[in-house]
């Protein structure tokens, strides 16, 4: 079984690691996921503004859209199509913003996934940055001043119940579970799409190895991430934060040695 | 076709797609490309209102490459039946059937009548004096069979006056090339969607058909639903698994609605309204309303069964259980009608439970016109909608037509508890009656529909109570005692629910129709409901999960008739009782036992044998043969041709729509020559085929909004995902009129024009029909003036335009033109639709 970064600190209390399968070629596009994110976790209506693109009126994930539905509307060689996706949260297995996080807000739970502290939160915004998706922003409606994103429902987890947005998919879109039984789920539709000739079907986010250590959040595409408005290649950006450190402490050496070289010629001047 | 059911129905489209990844492939034949056809294998682009001339040529597929399902058709179709000589078809006629009156614009349908049968009063002559279908809408027609089997067959198929022949020849000229020109798909496209079907019928394989209001609301709109009966008969695919037509409806309970009589000319359980010119006694509505053959032979059951629920003690075999009090119609009471008739004054007072005509029926602006002309108006809804504030906010405001000072309407506006907030049931799409239970208690003045409804009635009977005058015994004599409960008495809805099941004469609740009595001893108030209450249990509570059950989940809910999941599923075993296939096991007959058994309730006499054959002297349910499934009709047969039931024809033809930008290339006859048109100041419509009006033009809903907007406009979580009121036009037509993505643009018809931003969309697909690009405009219609999100609404475009068998508006296919910008401001708007052609009387203007 596969446990989150925090095993260690919950000892017992540890659950299996879960997570999100969001199998994309059944979205049907109702956006019964963004309501039923907004409506169970008090998330704010942030806008009635029309975009004209396609029937995405969300744009994108912030903290005030915990799931975003895209919509693509494309030429492909055998006609046209429409493609529908639900983003979310990736839950990183080496997730930036909880490593930069100054305050403590942004935890592990039990459960794998990265939850921020509404309480513990001072609006810093070092997440913001540290967040290869964008999925993090700040709420500045009602003098909020906090930073949110999904917490994978969290509330319903300890209660043993599913998050809102799988609740509320009616195509089995949005699967929830262990994040081991989702992975092996996902490359297996994965199988089922290419032998029926879907070639671009791809899974983005479960490989272990990507810049962010695989994600929680396990997506079946139809085309590239790009198409999507996925980055290709996400990289936490502090998995090189040790070799940044020691490059910079060899700096410091080298800067620190020609200081004393110089001091040194003086004093013999 | 005829459905985006994916946006509109997207719990059950869940079904859809489990069926898809099991290996079911998905076609989606529709004007738009929708997110139905996103998720489908194949998308089909059609010009909207052509969708007969595209089933009827799957008929004429199916007919002509020999792949019918034989045994099927020739046992359980009335294919083989001879009709009358004297029918004559819409080829012999140049669009019209045999018996068409041209002054008064209706069939004498005698003509339509199998071969052989005794001469009787017909469809036509019951609807003299111009009124219209009312007869269409209950389900016994006796077609004056005397028993169950049709005088006249040819079990060869050859005879050339038997239906199967007459249908081979009526859609003949329905070729791929010809349904191409008219439907403007490419004949390849409709020939991989005939041949999907075919290879989806027979013993091993079915295949269903979905609609909605996309073939509703035509005024051809019963017929499309006619062809796709004949389609699936020809195909095997009724009673069967995996078969079937399956009618959604547009939201929560609709189903149920009906069957408990929303419709004017029906009462619960779809009987007939008795008409005052019509009928006099009770033993006249029973024998001109009742069939001797078949399961409606019941009829006079259910009848006085009904009455008994209605006036409980009162009505007694002396005095004709109370029948002389049942309130009757004398014409077309239907809500277009009654909107024409409310702007001529004739309507004093109006209530509205759950509907937005201000944004949501056809023509809404000449509904706000008409809802203005009441004395008065309640309005029960969760929020104000626009059908209650029209008075001060309407866009006849703005143009000067309507004063609010001068409004006289006094409008009630009482709000309305939700679902969650009161105890009932739901009758949904596939006849599933489902209880919900009360979550909360509905907030400060919020009342269900139930309790205001039965407290109206209490006190109305209370002021009444000393009343001599005759005119009130119909309100006196009413069975009103129901159990109430908490602070605002609230009736129970579970004791409603079981009146209406019925109960014998011991009290106890009755647990199937068969036991419903006509000579007073039971009560039921709707014989289809008959058992939703059985052993004194609420049915419709029950909750088992699928998992805990087998392949039909019969303890989920209850299913009219008889918890029966599949309808005519005598169909599903072959002629002998046996099961088609292994794989399409269903229904069937137990020999040992001498049973019919199987994993859903049969349908079925549950011991009538395969080879039973009536004596002629049988009625009733005895006058129906072993190896005939359909037992709701006399003669126990699906009916590929319908002899009796239809105004406008025995057989569906294509018709072009009222406001159409094309001839009928198959007719002289260019529209449907029954439909009902109410042309009118206030309902001009657009001259067929003029160039001023150049585009078709579909309205629709998005899955983020509900109907007229009144349940989602003023929630903000639903708002935000659709915040403006748009139209979808080509890339093309955008260029071509100079439409800008994101912009205004301005539709106009003869009845008004509106304003929207412009989604320019590869989704919209130009389409060429008979050598003629053609655009469509796509048209939302959930804006009004109320709530989060505001705008024009699209129904203000719309035209009373009517089937004349169900009286539903045509919305579906229309005629319009686009302009870029918005429209012009107060009463430059009505000069600017003054300048369009239109007309507004039925004269030689009028096409056919």
């Amino acid at each position: 079984m596969r446990h989150g970064d925090g095993q260690t600190t919950y000892g017992l209390q540890i659950q299996p690691r879960v997570g999100f399968f969001t199998d994309t070629s059944v979205c049907i596009g109702c956006k019964a996921c963004e309501v039923a994110c907004k409506e169970w976790n008090l998330v704010p209506e942030d806008g009635l503004v029309w975009s004209g693109n396609s029937y995405d009126n969300t744009g994108e994930l912030s903290a005030n859209t915990w799931r975003h539905v895209a919509f693509i509307e494309q030429q492909v060689d055998d006609g046209f199509r429409w493609l529908m996706s639900s983003d979310v949260c990736k839950h990183c297995t080496h997730a930036g913003c909880l490593d930069v996080c100054p305050t403590g807000a942004i935890t592990r739970t039990e459960f794998g996934t990265v939850v921020i502290q509404d309480d513990v939160c001072n609006g810093c915004g070092y997440c913001v940055t540290a967040c290869p998706f964008g999925v993090i922003s700040k709420r500045e409606i009602g003098g909020d001043g906090g930073m949110h994103k999904c917490t994978l429902c969290y509330d319903r987890l300890e209660d043993g119940l599913e998050p809102a947005c799988a609740k509320a998919c009616p195509t089995k879109s949005i699967q929830f579970g262990p994040l081991d039984e989702l992975l092996e789920r996902a490359h297996g539709r994965l199988e089922d799409l290419r032998e029926s000739g879907v070639d671009d079907a791809r899974l983005y986010g479960a490989d272990e190895n990507d810049g962010v250590g695989g994600m929680g959040s396990v997506f079946l595409l139809l085309d590239e991430p790009e198409v999507y408005g996925l980055p290709p290649d996400p990289v936490d950006p502090t998995r090189n934060l040790g070799a940044i450190w020691a490059a910079a402490a060899a700096a410091a050496v080298v800067l620190a040695a020609g200081v004393a070289f110089a001091f040194a010629g003086e004093t013999d001047g | 076709m005829g459905s985006n059911m994916a946006e509109n129905h997207p719990v059950g489209f869940q079904w859809v797609m489990e069926a898809r990844l099991r290996g079911a492939k998905v076609m989606h034949v529709d004007p738009r490309f929708t997110r139905t056809s996103a998720m489908s294998d194949k998308y089909v682009p059609i010009r909207a209102g052509t969708d007969i001339a595209f089933l009827g040529g799957i008929v004429r597929y199916i007919i002509e490459n020999e792949r019918w399902f034989d045994e099927y058709v020739k046992r359980y179709t009335n294919a083989p039946v001879i009709v009358d000589e004297r029918f004559r078809d819409t080829e012999d006629l140049d669009g019209l059937f045999s018996g068409f009156d041209e002054d008064k614009r209706i069939y004498d349908t005698s003509t339509w009548h199998y071969a052989g049968m005794p001469e009787q009063e017909t469809a036509g002559e019951r609807s003299k004096g111009g009124t219209k279908g009312e007869q269409s809408g209950h389900g016994a027609q006796s077609g004056g069979l005397t028993h169950g089997e049709p005088p006249e067959e040819d079990e060869t198929l050859q005879h050339e006056r038997c239906v199967f022949q007459i249908l081979k020849r009526h859609f003949s000229r329905y070729t791929p090339e010809l349904v191409a020109e008219i439907c403007g798909c490419t004949p390849e496209q409709f020939l991989e969607v005939a041949e999907t079907m075919c290879d989806n019928s027979g013993r091993e394989r079915t295949g269903s058909v979905v609609y909605s209001v996309g073939w509703t609301q035509h005024s051809v709109g019963v017929q499309y639903i006619r062809t796709a009966a004949i389609i699936q008969l020809l195909l095997g695919n009724i009673g069967r698994p995996g078969g079937g037509i399956m009618a959604l409806r547009g939201h929560a309970s609709i189903q149920g609605s009906t069957d408990m009589a929303t419709l004017y000319n029906i009462l619960p359980g779809y009987l007939p309204m008795p008409h005052g010119e019509e009928v006099s006694s009770l033993q006249e509505y029973l024998e001109s309303h009742g069939s001797s053959t078949g399961r409606w032979a019941k009829f006079p059951t259910f009848s006085i069964s009904q009455l008994r629920a209605f006036y409980g003690a009162n009505a007694t075999r002396e005095n004709d259980f109370c029948f002389d009090l049942l309130p009757r119609i004398n014409g077309d009471h239907s809500t277009y009608q009654s909107a024409l008739d409310m702007l001529e004054g004739n309507v004093k007072g109006f209530f509205l439970f759950g509907e937005n005509p201000a944004v949501g029926s056809a023509n809404s602006k000449l509904q706000r016109l008409a809802l203005a002309s009441l004395e008065w108006l309640v309005v029960r809804d969760f929020v104000e909608i626009e059908s209650a504030s029209f008075w001060y906010d309407a866009p006849e405001i703005e143009t000067g037509e309507l004063k609010p000072d001068e409004v006289a309407t006094e409008i009630f506006f009482l709000p309305a508890a939700t679902h969650v907030e009161k105890d009932g049931s739901f009758t949904n799409t596939q006849r599933l009656l489902q209880w919900h239970w009360k979550a909360v208690e509905p907030p400060e003045d919020c009342r269900s529909d139930l309790g205001f409804t039965y407290h109206l009635g209490r006190k109305i009977r209370a002021k009444l109570k000393d009343s001599t005058d005759p005119i009130d015994r119909g309100i006196l004599a009413l069975d009103w005692a129901y159990a109430t409960s908490g602070e605002h008495e609230e009736p129970s809805a579970a004791e409603v629910l079981r009146e209406i099941n019925g109960v014998g004469s011991e009290g106890k609740a009755l647990s199937k129709y068969e036991e419903l009595a006509d000579d007073g001893s039971t009560s039921c108030g709707c014989w289809i409901y008959c058992g939703a209450f059985k052993e004194e249990q609420n049915q419709p509570a029950r909750k088992t999960p699928h998992w805990e059950q087998g392949a039909v989940p019969s303890e989920w809910g209850w299913a009219w008739p008889a918890n029966e999941r599949i309808l005519y599923n005598r169909a599903s075993a072959d002629p002998e009782g046996n099961p088609w296939s292994e794989r399409k096991k269903y229904v069937w007959w137990d020999a040992e036992k001498k049973q019919w058994t199987g994993l859903d309730f049969p349908d079925f006499t549950p011991d009538k044998p395969p080879d039973y054959r009536p004596p002629d002297d049988a009625a009733g349910d005895e006058a129906i043969a072993g190896d005939h499934p359909f037992v709701l009709q006399n003669d126990g047969r699906g009916w590929l041709f319908a002899s009796v039931g239809l105004m406008d024809g025995p057989l569906p033809t294509h018709y072009e729509p009222h406001e159409s930008p094309f001839d009928n290339l198959l007719y002289g006859q260019r529209s449907n020559p029954c439909r009902q048109l109410h042309a009118h100041d206030h309902n001009r419509y657009n001259p067929a085929k003029d160039d001023a009006y150049p585009f078709v033009v579909t309205t629709y809903r998005l899955t983020e909004h509900h109907t007229a907007g009144g349940m989602s406009r003023t929630l903000a979580y639903l708002s935000e995902l659709q915040p403006e009121f748009f139209i979808e036009v080509s890339p093309e037509l955008a260029e071509e009129r100079q439409l800008e993505h994101g912009a205004w643009a301005t539709v106009i018809t003869a009845r008004t024009a509106i304003e929207a931003r412009v989604m320019v969309t590869e989704r919209m697909v130009p389409i060429v029909v008979q050598g003629r690009r053609l655009h469509q405009v796509g048209v939302p219609y959930h804006w009004g003036r109320k709530g989060l999100t505001t705008g024009d609404s699209g129904n203000d475009l719309t035209s009373i335009a009517l089937d004349p068998n169900v009286h539903i508006q045509e919305v579906k296919a229309a005629t319009c033109d686009v302009r870029p910008g918005r429209r012009p401001r107060g009463p430059k708007l009505l000069e600017l639709v003054a300048s369009y052609p239109g007309y507004e009387e039925e004269s030689g203007d009028a096409p056919r």
